[in-house]
This record gives C-alpha cells, sequence and structure tokens, in this order.
C-alpha cells in the first residue's frame, strides 16, 4: 500500500472523528482554507500560473453567499453557490485580461484587480465597509436540515470539502489535466502539437477561482461575517504559504498546508505578533529545505525507504532513485 | 466637479504627489536594479525602507546620531543585513524558479515586519523634523524639508542613473544582467557583484526610509503599505529600465496627487488601473523599449 | 588511439584533459574525454553537430559544473572551480554564440574584460589589430556585422593576458572573406604565442591554421592526428564527420 494511500485513510477517519475532541469552528476553518489552498495549487502546482490576489476569490464569494442569504432566504448550498459562481465569472473576466501574459506580470495584473477589487467592497454600501458584514444566517441544508449547531454544520462542510478534492483530483488526473501540466512544463510545445495554451489555462483559472469562491461562502456560513481581511493580501499570501508548506503540485499537500497554518495561528494567537513570524520563518525554512513541502518530503521518505529495502534484499535497483523535481507521482 | 477647486488644494496636492513620487522612484529604482540582474522579485524591499527609518530613529534616541549621520549610517547597516540575506537565503535558490526567490524574501518580510512591531507596537514614532519652517510661495506654503526630499531624490535618481549607464562599474552590471556567465568567463567574481547589487538596491530603500521618517513617522507596517505600489510603479515603468522605473514613480505619484484633489478615495486604485492599461498597450513596460513579454 | 601520435610530456602540456566526463542534468554529455594541449600549439577538437565540443569547452570553463575526471591547467587542477577563477589562472573563452552585449557600446564590450596578468594585448596594440573596431566604438555592440561582433568577441578576449584561448567555431555563419581575415588573425595570435583550443565544424578552416586536429564523436575522443597526417588521411576523417 503506498504512502498516499495510508495518510488517506488516516485522513478519513481523523475527520470523521475529529469533531468530537478539537473545536468543530476551528476544524471548518481548516476544511474551508484546505479547499482554497487546493484551487490555488490548481492554478500554481498544475498550471504554474502564480496569482497574487486569489482572496479576490474568496473573499468576494464570501460577502456574496453571505449577501444572498441574508437578504433571501434561499438554502445554504443555494447561497454558497451563488458565492461560487460569482468568484467564476470574475475569474472568467480577470483570466480573460490577464491570461495572456506570463510569470510576474500575470502576477502583477492579478494583483493590481484584487487591489480593484478590494477598493470596490470598501466602497459597496452591502458589505457594510469598514466594519465587514454581520450576522450571515446559517440557512438548512435543502431547506430543511438544520445546520445551526456546528456539530451538523461541520459534516456538511466536511461533505462539501470532499466533493471539491474529488473534483480536483479528477480534474488533475484526467486527460485535461495531463495537458494542463504539459503547459505548465512546456507550453511552446503544447502549443505545436496545435493546442491553445491560453485557452487551457483560462479555463484552470475558472475552475480555481470558483472553487476559491466556493470556499469563501463555506468560510461565510461557518463565522457568520464576512470582512475584508477575506480579500486582502494577507490572506493572499497565507494561501501561498499554506501550499508550498503542504507541498506544490501534490493532492493532499493544501489539506496538511492549511491545517498546520490554521492550528499555529489558533495556538498562537495570544501571542501577538509572533504568529506572523512564525508564518515567515516556516516559509523560509520550506523554501531553503523542503521545497516539496509535507507531503512531498514524506512521499520522497517513503519512496526511499521502500527503495532501500528492494535493495537489501539484493532486488536490481543499481543506482539511487534520482529526485523527481516535481511531485505529480504524490498526487 | 472642477468648480470648487482651489489653487492651492491643486498645488499642495501636486506637491504632495510629487513628494510621494520621489519615494516611489527611489524605491522602484532600487527594486528595478535589483530585478535585472538577479531575476527576483524583492519582496523585502518595503522591510528594508521601514528598517532604515527604524534604524535612523534607533541611532537618534539610543546613540544621538541626528538625521544628517543616520543619512549614511542608516543605508550602509541595512544594506550590510541585505548582502547576509542575499549570501545565505537567495545564492542557494539562484538556480531555482524564481518564484522561490520571491517567497524567500517576502518571507524575511514577514519576519522583519513582524519582530519590529512585535518590539516597537503598530503605532508610528514620530521622527523630529531636521529642516523645520518654510517658504510662503502666495498661491501655496512650501515645507523646506519636502522640498529637499524632492531635491534629495532627484540627485539620488540621476546619480544612480549616470552610475549605472556611464561608468565601468555600470558597465559591468549592465553586461551582467545580459549574460552573468560570459562576465565570469572574463575573471570578474559575479557572485560578488550581484550580492553588493543587491546590497545597493537595499540601501537606496533604506535611504528611502531615512528620508521618509520624518514626513511620515517611523512604523513597522510602513513597508507593506508602500511596496506593493512601487510593484506597480516597476512594472509600468518597464522591468528592465531604470530609468523609466524613476520617472513612472515621480509621474504615478503626480497622478495620485491629482486623484486625490477630483476623487479622493480612488487615489489608492488608480495605480492599479493604470498597471492594468499599461500592461495592455505595452506588456514589457512603457519604457522598455520591446514588445510583447 | 593513434600509436604514432607523440604522448605529451607533463611539462609540454599546457592543459591535460583526462577521463573527463559531463552530465546536462541527467544525461551524460561527455563519455571520458582524453587529450593535450601543447604549449603555443593550435589544437582543434572537430566532430559532428552535438559530438560535446562546446561542452568540451564549457567544462574546462567551469560553465558546466556536472563533472568527473580532471583537467589540469598548468599542473592545477581546474576541475570544480569557479568560472571566474578559472579565467584569472589564465584562460579565456570566446563562445559559440559570441555573446555581444546589446546594452553595451562597442568600446564598453571591449574593454569590459578586466586585465587580468601580464602579456595581453595593451589597447592600442588592440585597435591596431583590429581597426574597424576603433571607427565603431560609440554604436551598440549587436549593431555590428557578424564578421565584427566575431572580431570584438575575439578581440575582447586578448585583454586579459590569458595565453589559452578558447575558441568556439568562429567562423560559423560567416562569409568566406570574412572566415580568411579571422584565420589570419588566428594565425597571428599563434605567432604571438598564445595557444588555442578551437572548436570546428568547418574542416577547410582548421586545416589552414591547426597544428593537430582531435576528433571528437559522441563524447570521445576518436582519434588525434596532426595537420599532416589530416592532410593525406582525409577521406577517414571525413567519414568521422560525416561528410
Amino acid at each position: 500500500m503506498t504512502t498516499n494511500r495510508i495518510l488517506l485513510i488516516l485522513l478519513a477517519i481523523f475527520a470523521i472523528a475529529a469533531p468530537f475532541f478539537l473545536y468543530p469552528v476551528m476544524l471548518m476553518t481548516v476544511l474551508c482554507f484546505a479547499v482554497f489552498a487546493c484551487s490555488f495549487n490548481l492554478l500554481l502546482g498544475y498550471t504554474g500560473l502564480l496569482c497574487f490576489g486569489h482572496a479576490m476569490f474568496f473573499g468576494t464569494a464570501a460577502y456574496v453567499t453571505g449577501y444572498v442569504l441574508k437578504t433571501t432566504g434561499v438554502s445554504v448550498e443555494i447561497g454558497i453557490l451563488a458565492g461560487a459562481v460569482t468568484a467564476g465569472l470574475i475569474g472568467a473576466f480577470v483570466g480573460y485580461l490577464a491570461i495572456r501574459r506570463q510569470g510576474i506580470q500575470f502576477a502583477m495584473i492579478t494583483l493590481a484587480f484584487s487591489q480593484l477589487i478590494f477598493f470596490v467592497l470598501l466602497q459597496s454600501d452591502f458589505t457594510g465597509g469598514e466594519n465587514g458584514m454581520q450576522g450571515i444566517p446559517r440557512a438548512p441544508l435543502l431547506g430543511v436540515v438544520d445546520l445551526t449547531d456546528h456539530l451538523s454544520h461541520y459534516y456538511f462542510i466536511l461533505a462539501l470539502t470532499v466533493m471539491a478534492v474529488f473534483v480536483y483530483y479528477r480534474v488533475v488526473h484526467s486527460p485535461y489535466g495531463e495537458v494542463l501540466k504539459a503547459v505548465r512544463d512546456n507550453q511552446p510545445r503544447v502549443e505545436s502539437l496545435g493546442f491553445n495554451p491560453e485557452r487551457i489555462k483560462l479555463v484552470s483559472f475558472i475552475i480555481s477561482a470558483t472553487m476559491a469562491g466556493m470556499a469563501g461562502g463555506m468560510k461565510a456560513t461557518v463565522y457568520g461575517f464576512a470582512t475584508l481581511t477575506d480579500v486582502s493580501w494577507l490572506v493572499s499570501g497565507e494561501v501561498i504559504l499554506m501550499t508550498l508548506l503542504g507541498g506544490l503540485g501534490t493532492l493532499t499537500g493544501p489539506v496538511f498546508g492549511s491545517a498546520i497554518i490554521i492550528w499555529l495561528n489558533d495556538e498562537l494567537s495570544g501571542l501577538g505578533e509572533w504568529a506572523l513570524i512564525t508564518q515567515g520563518v516556516i516559509l523560509l525554512v520550506v523554501i531553503i529545505f523542503f521545497r516539496r513541502g509535507f507531503v512531498g518530503e514524506i512521499s520522497a521518505l517513503g519512496r526511499l525507504l521502500r527503495q532501500s529495502r528492494k535493495h537489501e534484499r539484493g532486488g536490481g535497483v543499481e543506482k539511487a532513485e534520482a529526485v523527481a523535481p516535481v511531485n505529480d507521482a504524490a498526487g | 466637479m472642477f468648480e470648487n477647486i482651489s489653487p492651492q488644494l491643486l498645488f499642495g496636492q501636486v506637491l504632495l504627489g510629487l513628494i510621494n513620487g520621489s519615494f516611489y522612484a527611489m524605491l522602484s529604482m532600487g527594486l528595478a536594479i535589483i530585478f535585472g540582474l538577479m531575476n527576483v522579485v524583492n519582496f523585502a524591499h518595503g522591510a528594508q525602507y521601514m528598517l532604515g527609518a527604524f534604524v535612523a530613529w534607533l541611532l537618534l534616541t539610543y546613540l544621538g546620531v541626528p538625521y544628517w549621520g543616520a543619512l549614511f549610517i542608516a543605508p550602509v547597516v541595512v544594506a550590510a543585513f541585505g548582502m547576509v540575506m542575499e549570501r545565505l537565503v537567495l545564492r542557494p535558490l539562484q538556480n531555482l524558479d524564481h518564484l522561490y526567490g520571491l517567497l524567500a524574501t517576502y518571507a524575511i518580510a514577514l519576519i522583519v515586519e513582524g519582530l519590529v512591531r512585535q518590539e516597537y507596537g503598530s503605532t508610528g514614532i514620530p521622527y523630529e523634523n531636521p529642516i523645520p519652517g518654510g517658504v510662503n510661495l502666495g498661491f501655496m506654503f512650501l515645507p523646506y524639508y519636502r522640498l529637499w526630499v524632492v531635491v534629495f531624490s532627484l540627485v539620488t535618481c540621476i546619480g544612480t542613473w549616470l552610475l549605472i549607464e556611464h561608468t565601468k562599474l555600470g558597465a559591468y552590471l549592465r553586461a551582467a544582467n545580459e549574460k552573468p556567465q560570459i562576465v565570469e568567463s572574463f575573471g570578474i567574481n559575479v557572485p560578488k557583484m550581484i550580492t553588493l547589487t543587491y546590497g545597493f538596491g537595499v540601501g537606496l530603500a533604506a535611504l528611502s526610509g531615512v528620508l521618509a521618517a520624518p514626513i511620515y513617522q517611523v512604523s513597522p507596517s510602513m513597508g507593506s503599505g508602500i511596496i506593493i505600489v512601487v510593484f506597480a510603479v516597476v512594472v509600468i515603468g518597464g522591468m528592465g529600465s531604470i530609468a523609466g522605473a524613476a520617472v513612472t514613480g515621480y509621474l504615478l505619484g503626480v497622478v495620485e496627487g491629482l486623484t486625490k484633489v477630483f476623487y479622493p478615495e480612488a487615489a489608492s486604485v488608480v495605480i492599479f488601473l493604470f498597471m492594468i492599461i499599461a500592461l495592455f498597450l505595452r506588456p514589457a513596460g512603457i519604457f522598455s523599449g520591446r514588445e510583447a513579454a | 588511439m593513434n600509436s604514432h601520435v607523440r604522448p605529451a610530456t607533463a611539462d609540454a602540456a599546457m592543459l591535460q584533459v583526462s577521463d573527463l566526463s559531463a552530465w546536462y542534468a541527467e544525461s551524460r554529455v561527455l563519455h571520458g574525454m582524453n587529450f593535450d594541449v601543447r604549449q603555443g600549439e593550435l589544437l582543434t577538437l572537430i566532430g559532428r553537430n552535438g559530438a560535446g565540443k562546446t561542452t568540451t569547452l564549457r567544462a574546462i570553463m567551469g560553465i558546466v559544473r556536472e563533472l568527473t575526471g580532471s583537467i589540469r591547467f598548468q599542473s592545477d587542477e581546474i576541475v570544480g572551480r569557479r568560472t571566474y577563477e578559472i579565467a584569472r589562472r589564465g584562460i579565456a573563452y570566446c563562445p559559440e554564440e559570441r555573446g555581444i552585449f546589446s546594452s553595451l557600446s562597442v568600446r564598453e564590450n571591449m574593454f569590459l574584460p578586466p586585465v587580468l596578468q601580464k602579456g595581453g594585448l595593451s589597447d592600442n596594440e588592440l585597435y591596431a589589430t583590429f581597426p574597424n573596431l576603433k571607427a565603431r566604438a560609440s554604436s551598440p555592440g549587436t549593431k555590428l556585422s557578424g564578421g565584427e561582433q566575431q572580431m570584438l568577441a575575439i578581440a575582447r578576449i586578448l585583454r586579459t593576458g590569458s595565453r589559452l584561448l578558447l575558441l568556439d567555431e568562429p567562423s560559423e555563419g560567416l562569409a568566406p572573406v570574412i572566415v580568411k581575415e579571422i584565420g589570419e588573425t588566428i594565425l597571428k595570435l599563434k605567432a604571438q604565442g598564445f595557444t588555442i583550443l578551437l572548436v570546428e565544424q568547418n574542416l577547410r578552416f582548421a586545416r589552414k591554421v591547426a597544428d593537430r586536429h582531435v576528433v571528437v564523436e559522441n563524447g570521445k575522443v576518436v582519434d588525434i592526428l596532426t595537420n599532416t597526417e589530416l592532410e593525406s588521411g582525409m577521406d577517414r576523417v571525413k567519414s568521422y564527420l560525416g561528410v
């Protein structure tokens, strides 16, 4: 059984039992950011696009979901859907304008748009400006299932997360996913084969935006409020950290990354600046020593152990396994 | 919209814009120099600017070193820190995807800002104006220190440009921007040159910080506020052109000032609007002289 | 290996390449190269495209870093050293792509390499040897014609005082009359005592300037010939080159 299968099973058991011994709201925050980080990983790890303003999708969706749930009486999944779709539309617009540029210029355009969106949301009435949007209700699931207590809401959020991660997995391991990775690695080659790399990247961008929006909508229902922080550079920066910490280009990496960071923020919340300082130190250490991220390093370790076991048994492994630059296999 | 604008308001905001622009110009020049040679977006630039201001304040408070001494000492101190950073963190990463260098500088910015905020709190610390007073020009009052800022930044920017475009040292830098391996094959210690150039860019940032201290107060978040704007300036002005970066800095400062007159709330985002427009007209930047990326 | 090639004695060889292997990432490009360059001679590396000739020069300069084996320059081991350290020991490199800097003028290009040791050409000597570069001194480096750029690339490395010159395909892509000029310049340099390691695909050019030829195929030395042997055994050599 591969390292990843073991990890996944442990994860599933933990996820189901967790709310009985850990604070459900923190768990739900982890899940929301896990989906957010997955969406970012799809963009950076699998498409090779660095988006500096990913919070624009997360935060805008939080506001939209909140507004829909507050003003109409719809059930919770419709509210979250509204947020996700809005984010997807913004993603289509921004992506269409930005996708022709590469590298740092793409990153800067996305940053510019996120600053503009921040400004628009700051000035708008429906967001409540600096104060944020309060009092977002816990609407019932499908109109009937009551989710006001944290435990039942947790399982709803967990279900959504599993769905999102499943979609993410399917996208990455589909023929489209293979083309996507090819565009990341060698765009001119893909172009010469007759594909349109820009359209491919745009689709990925829209999927990523929608997923990030879903995460934002989820987060709005968990906390009952949406603030400008959700659209800020702070959150954009945090998701970069989570993705890198978990493992760029891995499947389960974003989940671990967000869990570690959320837990860390929680533990250090009383210690003022140390939360941010620790984030910085972790990011630095990961970049210099553990570039494959938490999941990536563990997978590599697992491979190494299996390799040495084979070697001991005298199986014909004649030279040490070359280090894989990006962990597609771990995905 | 145009009826109630008094000349005082207009000129006052343009001057303010020119002052902001002075900082944008110096900071974006440093950023462009670093990016040109190392292909690294120095996310720590804002934190290094803030450190310049902080070191100036520390020098004054604990060693009694006045502003004029700090103008020399602070950039050297912060540049030294920057060079250690380059040697220990950035050089090992230089052969990887440039994303990692960018993120490493971002991480260091987080750490530095966090430590400073932890030690000194979030509120700004005032720094005494070394040239109080000003001159009344009739249509507006011009403080001496603000005039000094504009003049000093112009001298610094022009001086840096002359250094890079018209000296042997600058020739080494321009050559290494294009083909570092060839330059090294001539026997030039390019790794050391990279370290020193990074130090120079950081020094420029810190110098801007000292200049900023009497105007904007010394606060841990003064860097993170300005850095995103400076990125936009560099992107618009051409990532390969340091002259373009400086000119764009001044221009955008004035544009920002003018926007404050007519539509104040939008002042903080007008630069991003310009960036999006600029990136569509001229993807490589307005001054780069090249077309698509 | 040819038995009638006199093996270089230790003190005659300026550069000794022994069992040199090189990798680009995972793929092995040189498979144990063995040859010597003697003081004052002009040695060419000839062979097909992709044989590993340019890689050999880059390995000597330390630009290719994944190396095993030994390269001794005047008895000092240089494998593993940084490029600028190797250059400072007295080896100069003129790459295939010439490497003229577009953001520098011709004059700036020419005088960029520092004087590392005595024995290089002085500024006056440089302009005397390459007169048309003086006329174009303030043009941007890349505004020169191909032939002029090649001259510039050779000229500037002569400033350093390095006595071993590595030239990578100087005749490539140039008109015959320019190639003749370059050949004459190279012979002039040889007469002044420079040791030259030349990579060439153009056999006609190589014959005119070289003392010895090293034939490279698939990253290995398959033959070493003096120029006279080359003349008499042209068919054999042409088969190596697939001509």
